[in-house]
Formats: C-alpha cells, structure tokens, sequence
C-alpha cells in the first residue's frame, strides 16, 4: 500500500469512528488558540477542523472531529466553559462534511 | 468627556471598587502609570512582578473580591504568569492588566514584545487582547464580571501602549459589572440530594474552596449540625468550618490525620461540597471511600464526573444548594455514627510531636496561634511547613487561611500576607515559610518595610527543602540530592538589610515571651526559628497510595 493511500485509511477511519462537534464561537484571531490549546493540555484527542465565518462575521461555525470515547463528556464539558463558544452540540449528520474534504485532500 | 485608554482603565478599575493596584511599572506601561499618578488609586510597588500578583491574591483571597496587578510587556507579562496560573487553580479572581507594545510594532519582535495572549490562554479562565481604546468600556467590566462569575479565576487584559494613549470622547463611563447569577437548582434535585442524606446511616461532608468562595459556611453548619453529618475539609476548604467545631475532623487526603482518612474510608455516603477531587485530597481516586455513594456540587459543570463518577451530581452554587435544602433535611443524631467517629478520633488522633517546644514544628504553630488574635491571617508558603500548619492550626474563621493548593508554588506567601495586611489593615497577618520558599521572593520584604505592613514572618528553617528531602528519605532510598541548601544563609541579617525587624528565637532566653513581643509589635518583622532536618511531616500517604495507607503518625509513636 502506498503511503498516500494508508493516510487517506487513517482519515476515513477518523471519520468514521470519531465523534463531530458542531460550535459557534465569537470570531476573533484568538479564539482558534483557545480551542485548539484546550485539547492539546487536556489531552484530548482531535483529528480535524472546520471554521469559517458565518453571517456578518462576528461569529464562526466550527466543526471538530474528535475521538468517540468516555472522555467526549468531558471535552464537550470544557468547550463549553469556553468564554469565545456559544454553543455545543454533536453534529453526527455533519460526518458527510468531513468525508467530502477527505476525499478532497491531496496529500 | 474626552480622555485616554490609561485614564479610562484606572476610572473604571474605581468603578470596579478597586482601591489597591500592585505592580511594577515599564516602557509599555508608562502612560497607565502617568494616569495612576494623577489618580486617587493606590499602587503599591512589587519587586518583582510575582510579588505583585500574589500581592493581589493576598487582597482577593483575604477579601473574597477581585484585585488587580500590573505587569508590563515582556518580562513584566512573563513574570506575572506564576501567579496567574496559581490564581487558576485555586479559582481566585484575579485581574491581570499587561502592556503590550504599540500596535504597529506587534508582530516585529520588538523590544519587550512577547505574545502575552498566548502564553496566558492556558493558565486564565479568559483572557484578552485590546486592539482599540473602545474596546476597553465592554472588555474591563466583562474582564471582572468573568474573574467573578460561577467558579471565580483569573483573566488577563494585555493592552498595547498606542491604545493607552489613544483618546476617546464618551458621554459617560460604562457601569461596573457584577457577577453572573448563580443558576437555579431543580426541586427534583434538590429532592433526590436530600433523599440521599437523609437515608445515609454514615455520612461524611467534604468541603473545599467552593464553600468559601460562596459564603457558605453558615448554611453548612446549620446542615452538619441538623442531620449530624462529620465533615473534612480540603487544604483550601480550611477555615469553612471552625477547628474546634465538635463534627470537623481536619484536612483530608495525604497528609490528614489517621482518623479523619479512616473515617471517609468507612462513610457511606460522602456529600463533596465546592471540591474537585484533586489527587491530593483523595489519594488513589478509585479507592477514595470506597464504600460511599457519592453526592456533588459543584458550580463548575465540568468538576462533575471529572476524576469521580458521583451517584448524583448538582451544579450549583455551594450557599445556594445548602440554602435550598436545608427544609429538606432531617433532623437526626446519628449517634451511632458520631460514637464512632469519637472513638475512632480518639485511638487515632492527629499526632503533634514536640507541641509543647516553641523551637519545634508543631510548637511554634501553636504557642503563634494562642499568642495571635483569633481573627489574625495566616499565609503559608509551600512544603512541610505548610502541612503542619494546615494540620495544626486552630482556624475559626473562611478566609482566615490563605495558601498555595492546586499550583503549589513556593514563594505565595510572604507578596500574599502582604497583600492581605494592604486589605485588611486592622488585622494581624502571620506568613510561616521555610527558607526554600521565602528565597523565592525574598525581594518583597522591601515592599514590606515599604509598606509598613502588619506581617509577621514565621521561618522555619531547616536549611533545605524540607518536603523533597522527606521524600527522598522515604521513597527514594535516603539517597538526598540537591535538598540541601549549603550556604548557611543568615535570615536575621537579609532582614535587617531590609530593614525588616528579626528575632532569632534560638539565641532568646526566652523564645515564647520574644515570639509573644514580634507578634505584638505593629509592622513587619521575621522571627526565625531553626528547625531540625529530621522533622517530617505525618502521617503521609505515598503518592499514587490509597488514603487508607498512611506512613506514620500512629497514636504510639513517641517523637
């Protein structure tokens, strides 16, 4: 198996055993840090992201692709202590989204 | 009205209710200071900007309110970051205000640049970066209204020097924030809370810095004295419930008394009020009263279930939960329990070898408490001094107790009584330090003397780290390394070039009347008192242990 094609395994296994959760959060420059530094010190597991900005700007919508385990609680717990997220949920319909850019991806 | 970004943050730190800043000034910081100046606000200067930020935890945990320190760009942001880190853990509302360098020169690697964001993410409940003067009239009240709100914490405003000097034209100042409302609790809760205790036949109250912070200790002790419900308190739960209180059984966890580790071994249901289950305080967590359903508030959502699954879980304020159920509660004697709990008090109680020498551990700890005012502060800094006080000393009262938990840092306490003497200037402030911690920030003895603040230090030295070296001797096969200190440093003498008063109680004739004078004299003053290496701290539950496996501290031993 050639290497491109054993990552792609690895993003679509990913995908398919991780859990999406879908935030709104106040969009500012600092706010990636805040929610990226949190799984990195907590160490919680997180294999991808997706953030755009949504209506005029002042908020973001971002999709997170995490690890479906018995700490997902927790991780969900502490996003929302967040002061930049407004809102959590699992998103697993939004799986799709992910399998799109995978299948996108180049490398 | 028209003025700058310096005077709109010191007018609405007044509009806070700030009276007191600690800081030290720098470039990047001079047009806040050039407004400081010709303001009615106190700034007290630190020698280092550590020393500010436990200055300002000193007032807040002394105060229960918000304080404020000032740090400048780089080294001055860099330094404060010990203590904000600090503040986090231990959930001390703390407000942060650093300077950053002009906004044209962010990004440049300019002179005193560091990415003070960044670097503080981690280690605040929030944090800030002001990129316009008119950002600060909603950022500084969210700033105090986020330090304080549900579970309080530290937050960080860095604001950049052009922003300070910047003018804005308002027609009046942003009202002071208050915090958020405690959230409500469902009766249902409350109900299968109250169906719980009142059905235990054993059950046991652990109670910690929530408690405090929420002004709780009223209601709790109308509930432990209704339903007969014995409680402990974490190292930051001390002074919630007053030592010689019949039903209090003293700090939890590694260094508790034998009794107090049994009983919440043997408990049936353990009530956790304002705590987080930190490994301190339980030991081996799955073995953490192993036999007890598990009942807990806390106003932080995330502490619920995080180290410990509880059979039933309530996120709320710990005032407003103990208000709330207390109509719920029955009344009950539970005499067998409370029978119990006296014997087992009695045949292991917590051992205090050498009480009765001043020159000695425990001694000095308690000839200072009987020789203080009930009401007097005690700081600790950290390592095996501060456990023998947490053990030993007779609290009465929240507040009173003011120490490094969750961070455990060295050098808390002499900036922390300093800044609780500023707050609190009618009370006595005592520190007991060792003389690794007190070297930590030894500089602020200027800031003392400066102040002239009511502080009695209480070194005990044993010329080492004392709690490293008890652990080499017990876990690491006496193999001490790098716990010595060899240089023979001379307290007395740094404290008189500080112009700090000193006594050293080994060269008195009389060390309780000398101790009994220091104590008396206003001012600030350092009363050292060598101690011998050998002193250790139990009993001690080895690290990664289970609770009920404490090293020493039996009823036989004789020291």
């Amino acid at each position: 198996m050639t290497s491109p094609d054993r990552d792609r395994n690895e993003a679509e296994a990913a995908i398919r055993e991780g859990a999406v959760l879908r935030l709104m959060v106040r969009n500012h420059p600092g706010v990636m840090s805040h929610i990226c530094g949190l799984f990195a010190r907590r160490s919680f597991n997180l294999d991808g992201i997706i953030c755009l900005p949504i209506g005029e700007g002042a908020r973001s919508e971002m999709l997170l692709l995490v690890k479906d385990d018995a700490r997902l609680e927790q991780v969900i717990l502490q996003l929302q202590k967040l002061e930049d997220v407004i809102e959590v949920s699992r998103a697993p319909a939004m799986r799709a989204t992910f399998e799109t850019i995978a299948g996108n991806l180049r490398y | 009205m028209k003025l700058n970004g310096a005077e709109l943050i010191i007018e609405m730190l007044q509009r806070q209710g700030v009276s007191i800043v600690a800081g030290i000034p720098g470039g990047a910081s001079l047009p806040l200071y050039d407004a400081l100046s010709k303001s009615s606000l106190r700034h007290v200067l630190a020698r280092h900007e550590q020393g500010a930020g436990f200055i300002a935890q000193g007032m807040a945990r002394a105060t229960g309110q918000p304080a404020v320190c000032l740090g400048t760009s780089g080294p001055g942001a860099t330094n404060l970051i010990t203590a904000i880190a600090d503040a986090k853990l231990d959930s001390i509302p703390l407000v942060a205000i650093t300077a950053q360098v002009s906004r044209k020169m962010i990004g440049t690697d300019a002179f005193q640049e560091i990415d003070t964001y960044g670097l503080t993410i981690p280690i605040t409940k929030h944090n800030f970066h002001i990129r316009s003067v008119g950002e600060l009239l909603e950022v500084l009240p969210d700033a105090f209204r986020i330090a304080t709100s549900g579970r309080p914490g530290p937050v960080v405003v860095d604001i950049p020097k052009d922003v300070q000097t910047d003018t804005i034209e308002i027609d009046s100042l942003p009202d002071a924030s208050r915090p958020d409302r405690v959230p409500p609790i469902a009766r249902d809760d409350l109900k299968r809370a109250a169906e719980l205790i009142n059905s235990a036949q054993r059950p046991m109250l652990l109670v910690g810095a929530g408690v405090i912070a929420s002004e709780a200790s009223a209601d709790l002790l109308r509930l432990m004295d209704k339903a007969s419900i014995p409680s402990a308190a974490t190292l930051l739960g001390l002074g919630a419930i007053p030592t010689d209180h019949p039903l209090f059984v003293g700090m939890v966890g590694m260094h508790a008394a034998r009794y107090t580790n049994f009983l919440l071994e043997e408990c049936d249901l353990l009530i956790g009020i304002g705590i987080r289950f930190d490994d301190r305080a339980t030991g081996k967590a799955a073995e953490f009263c192993p036999h007890a359903k598990i009942l807990h508030i806390d106003i932080d959502p995330s502490e619920l279930g995080k180290i410990k699954r509880p059979t039933f879980g309530i996120r709320s304020d710990a005032r407003e939960f103990l208000s709330a159920i207390a109509p719920l509660i029955e009344s009950n004697p539970r005499s067998a329990w409370i029978r119990h709990m006296e014997k087992l008090r009695a045949r292991c109680p917590l051992m205090m070898p050498g009480v009765s020498d001043p020159l000695r551990p425990y001694g000095i700890i308690r000839y200072t408490a009987e020789l203080l005012p009930r009401d007097a502060i005690v700081a600790t800094d950290v390592g095996q001094h501060q456990m023998w006080v947490a053990q030993a000393y007779p609290f009465s009262s929240p507040r009173q107790f003011l120490t490094s938990g969750g961070l455990g840092t060295m050098g808390f306490g002499l900036p922390a009584a300093i800044g609780a003497a500023l707050a609190m200037p009618e009370r006595t402030v005592v520190c007991f330090s060792g003389d690794g911690s007190l070297l930590m920030n030894i500089q602020e003895l200027a800031t003392a003397a400066e102040e002239n603040v009511n502080v009695k230090i209480i070194l005990l030295n044993n010329e080492r780290l004392g709690l490293v070296r008890q652990q080499q001797q017990l876990f690491y096969g006496e193999r001490f390394h790098a716990s010595e200190f060899r240089a023979n440093t001379d307290f007395v003498a740094i404290a008189r070039g500080f112009n700090v008063a000193s006594v050293d109680l080994a060269r008195v004739e009389d060390p309780i009347a000398s101790l009994a004078q220091a104590l008396s004299e206003r001012g600030p003053c350092m009363i050292h008192v060598p101690i011998a290496a050998e002193e250790n701290v139990y009993p001690m539950v080895p690290p990664g242990g289970a609770n009920r496996d404490m090293i020493g501290g039996e009823a036989d031993d004789v020291a």
